[in-house]
C-alpha cells in the first residue's frame, strides 16, 4: 500500500514537470493555452491525492480552486482575450524549441539536484514534490523568459504559481487561509495583467513587449 | 526433445512476425479509412499486393550497381531478424539471449543504411534528398532511442527485452515517471522511426515531403516487395516493442505449454490490434508537419528521453 501511495503522488507530480515541458514545446497560443488547462488539471489530481494520503480534506478546496479557476475560467478567458485580440495565430519565441528545452532540462536537473540535498531529513514523498514543485516553478520562470507575447508570458507566471502549489500541498501543515489568500492574489493580478493588456495593445496595437522596449528608449539593434 | 520443442516455438514465433506484418499494414489503413468515413481496402489487401508484385518484372535502372539489388533483401533480413527476437506472446524463447535491445537498433541501423545507399545509388535526385533526410532524422532518432534504452536498462537493470519484460511484468516495479516519460519518447521515435504521418506520409508520393517513398522510387517487382515488407515488419517491431516493455501482460514464460501460449497469442493479437487502431486514430488526428519542424519534434523525443534518465536518478536516490 506504502507503494502505490508514494507511486501515485510521484506520477502526478512528475506529469506536472512532464507538462510544463510540453508548454516549453508549444510555439501557438492556443495550444499553450490546452496545455496550461492540462497542467492545471494534473496539479487538481495532485493536491487531491495529496489530501487523501494526508488526511487533510482542505487540501480539496485547493484541489477545486485549482479546477474551477485555473482549468476551466482562466484558460477560456485567455482564449477568449486572445480572439479579441486578433493574435491567435501568431508564434513568438525569442529562442527556438530547441535550445529552450536544453535549457529547461538543466534547470529540472539543478532543481532536483538542489533540492534533494537540502531536504535529506524529510520524508520521500515530500522531498520529491518539492523537487518537482522546484522544477515546475523554474520552468514557468523559463515561458516567462523566452516568450515576447504577453500573453504567453501570463500562461507562464500561472505555471510558475502552480509550482508553487505544489510545493505547498506537499509540504504538510499548510494553512488554508494562506492557500486562498495566494489563490486570490493570483486571481486579481491576473485581472490587473488582463487589463493591463488591453491598454498595452491600445497604445501600442501590439502586445509584443518589445513595445515597451522601443517606448522606454531601450532600442534593440 | 526439449530442444526440438523449443525450435519449434522459435520458428513459430520467426513465420509469426513474417505472416502478421502485412495484416497489421492491412488494419492501420482499414481504421484510418473507417475513421475518414470511407471503406478502405480488404484486411488482406498487402499481401495481394505483395502477391502481385512477386509476380511482376523488376525493373532496374541501367546505372544500377550491385548494391540496388542486393539492398532489398539486406534490409528484409536485419528488419526480419530484429523483429524475430522481440518476445511477442512468450518470453524466455531459445533465441532470446540474443534479443538485446542495443543489437535489435544496431540491426535497424543497418536496415536503414543500405536503404539510404541504395536511395543514393542510382543518382536520381528525389533517391538522394530521400537518403539525406533519412539520415538526418535518423541522427536524432536513434540516439533518443539509446537513451530509452538506457533508462529501461537502468530500471531493469538489464539490456536483454526477455528479461526486461519479466521485470515488468514483476511487482518490483511501481508507477514511475520515468517509464511514463520513455513510454512517451518511443512513440515519438517509433512514429519518426515508421514514417508515419506527422514526420512522413507513407500514403502520398509528393515530392517536396516525402522521405521513405522518395528512397524506394527506383525499385519495382520483387525488390519493392521486399522493401514494403521490410517497412510492415518494422511497423509491427515498434509495436511489437512497446507491447513488450509497457504493456507486458499475458506474456507467458517458455515451457508453459500449448494452452498458455494460445492466451498469450490471442493476448498479442488483441495488443497489435490495438496500437494499429491508436495509430489510425493519432495519424488522423494530426497533419504532417514540414520536414523542418521535424528535428524540433525528435528534439523533444531526445530530450524527453534525457529527463527520463535524469528522473530515473532522482527517484533512485530516495
Amino acid at each position: 500500500m506504502i507503494g502505490s501511495v508514494f507511486d501515485i503522488a510521484h506520477m502526478l507530480a512528475g506529469g506536472l514537470v512532464l507538462v510544463s515541458m510540453m508548454m516549453l514545446y508549444q510555439d501557438r497560443l492556443y495550444a499553450l493555452l490546452n496545455v496550461f488547462a492540462l497542467h492545471s488539471l494534473v496539479l487538481t489530481l495532485s493536491v487531491a491525492w495529496q489530501a487523501l494520503i494526508q488526511d487533510a480534506p482542505h487540501l480539496f478546496v485547493t484541489a477545486a480552486i485549482a479546477l474551477v479557476f485555473k482549468t476551466i475560467i482562466i484558460p477560456v478567458v485567455l482564449h477568449r482575450m486572445i480572439r479579441q485580440l486578433g493574435i491567435h495565430r501568431e508564434i513568438e519565441t525569442v529562442v527556438g524549441v530547441g535550445p529552450t528545452m536544453l535549457v529547461g532540462l538543466g534547470l529540472v536537473a539543478l532543481a532536483t539536484v538542489v533540492m534533494l540535498r537540502v531536504t535529506s531529513s524529510a520524508d520521500p514523498i515530500a522531498r520529491e514534490d518539492l523537487a518537482f514543485a522546484l522544477s515546475v516553478l523554474l520552468l514557468g520562470l523559463l515561458i516567462m523568459v523566452t516568450r515576447r507575447n504577453a500573453v504567453s508570458q501570463v500562461v507562464g507566471f500561472m505555471t510558475l504559481e502552480n509550482g508553487l502549489v505544489l510545493a505547498a500541498t506537499g509540504a504538510k501543515g499548510m494553512p488554508l487561509v494562506v492557500e486562498i489568500s495566494v489563490a486570490f492574489s493570483i486571481l486579481i493580478a491576473f485581472i490587473v495583467i488582463g487589463v493591463f493588456l488591453f491598454r498595452i495593445r491600445e497604445r501600442f496595437d501590439t502586445v509584443d513587449v518589445r513595445a515597451l522596449d522601443d517606448f522606454k528608449g531601450r532600442r534593440r539593434k | 526433445m526439449v530442444i526440438v520443442s523449443a525450435l519449434f516455438v522459435q520458428a513459430f514465433q520467426m513465420s509469426l512476425v513474417v505472416l502478421l506484418a502485412p495484416l497489421l499494414t492491412g488494419i492501420v489503413r482499414l481504421f484510418k479509412a473507417r475513421l475518414l468515413r470511407r471503406r478502405g481496402p480488404s484486411l488482406i489487401q498487402p499481401y495481394r499486393d505483395l502477391v502481385r508484385l512477386l509476380r511482376k518484372e523488376a525493373v532496374v535502372a541501367e546505372n544500377a550497381s550491385w548494391l540496388f539489388r542486393a539492398a532489398p533483401y539486406l534490409i528484409f533480413a536485419a528488419t526480419w531478424v530484429a523483429a524475430a527476437i522481440i518476445p511477442t506472446f512468450a518470453t524466455g524463447l531459445l533465441f532470446s539471449w540474443t534479443a538485446d535491445l542495443i543489437a535489435i537498433i544496431a540491426l535497424l541501423g543497418s536496415a536503414r543504411f543500405f536503404l539510404a545507399l541504395a536511395g543514393m545509388d542510382v543518382g536520381t535526385s528525389f533517391g538522394g534528398i530521400g537518403s539525406s533526410r533519412e539520415m538526418m532524422i535518423a541522427t536524432l532518432a536513434e540516439p533518443s532511442m539509446l537513451l530509452i534504452i538506457f533508462t529501461l536498462a537502468l530500471v531493469a537493470g538489464s539490456t536483454q527485452l526477455s528479461a526486461i519484460a519479466v521485470f515488468m511484468t514483476s511487482s518490483q516495479v511501481g508507477l514511475r515517471v520515468s517509464l511514463a516519460i520513455a513510454l512517451i519518447a518511443l512513440v515519438m521515435v517509433a512514429i519518426a522511426e515508421n514514417a508515419r504521418i506527422p514526420v512522413d506520409n507513407p500514403a502520398t508520393h509528393l515530392e517536396l515531403t516525402m522521405v521513405h517513398e522518395a528512397m524506394v522510387l527506383e525499385y519495382s517487382g520483387r525488390h519493392l516487395a521486399m522493401i514494403e515488407l521490410a517497412a510492415s515488419l518494422k511497423l509491427l517491431l515498434y509495436i511489437s516493442l512497446i507491447a513488450c516493455l509497457f504493456v507486458p501482460w499475458k506474456l507467458v514464460a517458455f515451457g508453459s505449454g500449448p494452452l498458455a501460449y494460445l492466451i498469450g497469442l490471442f493476448a498479442y493479437l488483441a495488443k497489435l490490434a490495438a496500437g494499429g487502431a491508436l495509430l489510425a486514430l493519432f495519424e488522423t488526428a494530426t497533419a504532417k508537419m514540414r520536414v523542418f519542424r521535424v528535428p524540433e519534434f525528435l528534439g523533444a523525443a531526445l530530450m524527453l528521453g534525457l529527463l527520463a534518465a535524469l528522473l530515473r536518478f532522482v527517484s533512485r536516490g530516495l
